[in-house]
């Protein structure tokens, strides 16, 4: 299997992620999409890990996963607190970043 | 075409038509679920590539954790209705459009590289075995460091979730 295949799978995924950040209002579903964006660079990642026969891409792929995980719990903190304050994810509300 | 692009051709689908699912769905369970599956089908190109335990921790964390959080948080709001107002049709063209550029522009820059083919040769690079020697040695300082994130992470989110009981109590 050629690695450009991964190469244009992860592109692939990599942009309807993108466009999802771009077109939806709720802050939940922007942030499902950042996540996704995220999942389409640890596809490479370890595509390119088993091209060059190098396990290091992997353990990077390794430490991506912690980081998405402690921003995922901080960014749901943040969404539930403004949720409680202006009682809307909506991001056209939330873009004054005040109430 | 044998019994591998069998099964890549099912999971690159899969994993397309779900990721559009995620972006397409109205209602914000069905994107979770939709992105759960994309999970699943991300795992399943791991175990193609030889990455076994990154397959299994994309599923416990990704798909167990993540997405479990994701929807703790749609139910507490009860967001599942359909509550998003129609938006402008202008920026969503607009998005769509410029995702579409982004894709082509990479997409036709990167045609004409040179076809390396991956063998698929099983190797044992992602055993937990290799890469537990490797992050335990090579990369241990990054290792303690992202326990220094975690701990932070979790007393931010602590920090964040208490300040509004105070605030409204």
């Amino acid at each position: 299997m050629p690695v450009q295949y991964y190469l244009f799978l992860s592109l692939a995924l990599f942009c309807i992620g993108m466009m999802g950040a771009m077109m939806r209002r709720n802050a939940i579903i922007v942030f499902m999409c950042i996540e996704l964006m995220l999942n389409a660079v640890n596809l490479l990642m370890v595509a390119f890990s088993k091209m060059y026969n190098d396990s290091a891409a992997q353990i990077f792929v390794f430490f991506i996963m912690v980081v998405a995980a402690a921003e995922v719990a901080v960014g749901l903190a943040i969404i539930v607190m403004m949720y409680r304050k202006v009682h809307s994810v909506d991001i056209n509300i939330l873009n004054r970043l005040k109430h | 075409m044998g019994v591998y692009e069998i099964i890549f051709w099912f999971l690159t689908v899969m994993a397309l038509s779900c990721a559009l699912g995620v972006i397409l769905s109205r209602n914000p369970v069905n994107s979770v679920l939709f992105l759960i599956a994309t999970f699943f089908a991300i795992s399943g190109h791991y175990i193609l590539l030889n990455a076994q335990f990154l397959a299994i921790v994309n599923i416990i964390v990704y798909a167990g954790a993540i997405m479990v959080l994701f929807l703790f948080v749609i139910m507490l709001m009860n967001l599942n209705a359909d509550t998003e107002p129609q938006k402008n049709r202008l920026v969503q063209i607009a998005g769509a459009i410029s995702g579409g550029t982004l894709l082509l522009v990479i997409l036709a820059a990167l045609r004409t590289s040179t076809i390396t083919t991956l063998d698929q040769t099983s190797t044992d690079i992602g055993l937990i075995k290799n890469l537990g020697k490797t992050l335990f040695t090579q990369f241990v300082l990054p290792f303690e460091i992202s326990s220094v994130l975690f701990l932070s992470a979790m007393i931010g989110a602590v920090v964040i979730g208490k300040k509004e009981k105070e605030q409204t109590a």
